[in-house]
């Protein structure tokens, strides 16, 4: 068992969501920063869907009231077991009585925090995340809070003494969205040609920057005005995570892991899956930019992240082999 | 039979969006939609199929399949499917209209250029057609408001319509299945439950069923 010591409501239980159940009206949901959490778990050799804890507001800390193991990666922050500092994105023991801490982030937004054999809480339509707008999954359907206890499911974990990082070669140097903005990729979506050619040209030339209207449902950005060649009046539509709305106001919104399922207003672009993590990891103030993208493109990205999560795996396996043998 | 073609976009790398959408919702493109989305879900590397207001989003594994060719198989399947309406279940719908938990009642009535009783017996003399469930679990877009009754949404929504509330905007009708933001207009409340997460079936509507609502209460 766990207990949460130091914590604010964004910080949620998350797996890696909910599926299958958009004609109910119910979004995917699961870790904004879906790379993090699967390598977190990958780690501690867990399936890369546990429930682990999405740490949104920093900082957090937590009690292992059992000896067990812990990962934490996403955010670039300090973190530490007992009087132990760990590197990033690091997978190490702790014993009863301890406590994790993980202090605000110098780069990126969103910590994860995997255990060994994942928090034990029971699957609600397929997941364990939570969906706060629904009121369901993860921890009673909320954000956690101090004192809330949560228990892990048995597991055999072995680490070397010390731990195991893993580091990834897309993260690294990244940009931060305050030296430098942060790129991502998108694709047209269905009403890139209504708007006009200035706002088509503004809308990949310029810098965007993340307002404090940012949260796992979407995040509002601001910078130039988009406008519409003439106004639009849609019909109510699916709509996935990344798709970025541009309701009259001109200022666009990116929605994300726990938007509505369906929206109205009309969308100019895209981003593409394998960037969603850059926005999950993008702080309130980031500046954003828009670069298109083929289709091609975006599926290869696609391809190899998912190459990555099996050679992930693979190393994990093989050492843990050696771990074994004699 | 065929309604139009539809315009077919991209929704990033794994979704299609095919709108069949021509000026105001229409029930007969409705019940292709519904009939398309089931047969999309046959198709090779298909994940997702949600119908929207005259439009399907289809959620595909790009890997498994690409774009181009599943818009293709797409397109033939609105042009070859048959719009057949969907054996819905019917529902009865109790509502306590007005009072403090329809507090836009009035207003409507007055909108409407109707008493409060006649906008209530409209509302509650007409069927209704689940259109799609969306945006919130269990939240559905009802058709078949009475055109009389129309009335364009709130210019700032409110940041918290309750649970239960009965509401209507332009054209359309629905039922708040949890307490969430909302620019329709408030007309009244049920008890009537629409989602339960931990149920076998979580969503009690289903695309296809029939609403009528009955008055429970008018509290002007």
């Amino acid at each position: 068992m766990i207990e949460i010591l130091t914590t604010g409501l964004p910080n949620t239980v998350q797996d890696l969501g909910r599926p299958g159940h958009l004609a109910l009206g119910v979004s995917h949901g699961g870790a904004m920063d879906r790379q993090a959490l699967a390598i977190a778990n990958l780690m501690l050799g867990n399936d890369p869907s546990a429930a682990g804890i999405e740490v949104a507001l920093h900082p957090f800390r937590l009690r292992a009231h059992i000896d067990t193991a812990v990962a934490v990666t996403g955010a670039e922050c300090a973190v530490s077991v007992g009087d132990r500092p760990c590197p990033p994105w690091w997978a190490m023991t702790i014993r009863a009585g301890e406590t994790l801490v993980l202090e605000a982030p110098r780069v990126g937004a969103r910590s994860y925090i995997a255990f060994a054999g994942g928090l034990d809480l029971p699957s609600v339509m397929g997941s364990r995340a939570t969906d706060v707008k629904g009121g369901f999954g993860g921890f009673a359907g909320r954000g956690l809070s101090r004192g809330d206890r949560l228990a892990l499911n048995p597991a055999q974990c072995r680490l070397p003494a010390g731990g195991i990082g893993a580091a990834l070669e897309e993260r690294r140097g990244a940009a931060d969205g305050a030296a430098s903005a942060i790129e991502l990729r998108v694709l047209p979506a269905a009403e890139f040609d209504a708007f006009t050619p200035e706002a088509q040209a503004a809308f990949t030339g310029s810098e965007w920057s993340i307002t404090n209207d940012a949260n796992r449902m979407g995040y509002r950005l601001s910078g130039e005005t988009l406008s519409l060649l003439s106004p639009l009046e849609l019909l109510s539509h699916g709509i996935v995570p990344g798709t970025v709305q541009v309701p009259p106001s001109g200022q666009p919104i990116i929605q994300l892991a726990d938007a509505n399922t369906c929206g109205g207003y009309p969308k100019i672009a895209t981003v593409i899956e394998a960037d969603l993590w850059r926005l999950a990891q993008a702080p309130v103030g980031a500046r954003l930019r828009f670069s298109p993208v083929s289709i091609e493109a975006s599926t290869a990205a696609l391809r190899a992240n998912r190459q990555q999560r099996r050679d992930f795996i693979a190393a994990r396996n093989l050492m843990a082999g050696e771990q074994r043998a004699p | 039979m065929v309604v139009g073609t539809p315009h077919i976009s991209l929704a990033g790398s794994g979704a299609l969006l095919l709108d069949g959408a021509q000026g105001a919702f229409n029930d007969t493109t409705q019940e292709l939609v519904w009939a398309v989305a089931n047969a999309a879900l046959t198709l090779e590397g298909v994940c997702e199929a949600v119908p929207g207001m005259n439009n399907l989003l289809i959620v595909f594994d790009p890997l498994a399949t690409d774009a181009p060719s599943l818009s293709e198989q797409l397109k033939s399947l609105w042009a070859s499917t048959d719009a057949h309406a969907v054996a819905g279940t019917h529902h009865t719908i109790p509502v306590h209209y007005g009072g403090a938990r329809g507090e836009d009642l009035a207003g409507w009535a007055t909108h409407c250029g109707l008493s409060v009783d006649e906008t209530v017996r409209h509302h509650a003399a007409a069927t209704y057609t689940v259109a799609a469930i969306g945006a919130m679990p269990g939240f559905p877009y009802l058709s078949g408001l009475d055109p009389r009754l129309a009335w364009a949404r709130r210019s700032t929504p409110r940041l918290k319509v309750t649970e239960g509330a009965v509401i209507i905007a332009g054209a359309q009708a629905g039922i708040m299945p949890m307490t969430a933001p909302s620019g329709w207009h408030i007309i009244g409340h049920t008890d009537v439950k629409l989602f339960k997460a931990e149920a076998e079936l979580p969503v009690l509507l289903r695309p296809g069923d029939k609403i009528r609502f009955a008055i429970a209460g008018i509290e002007a």
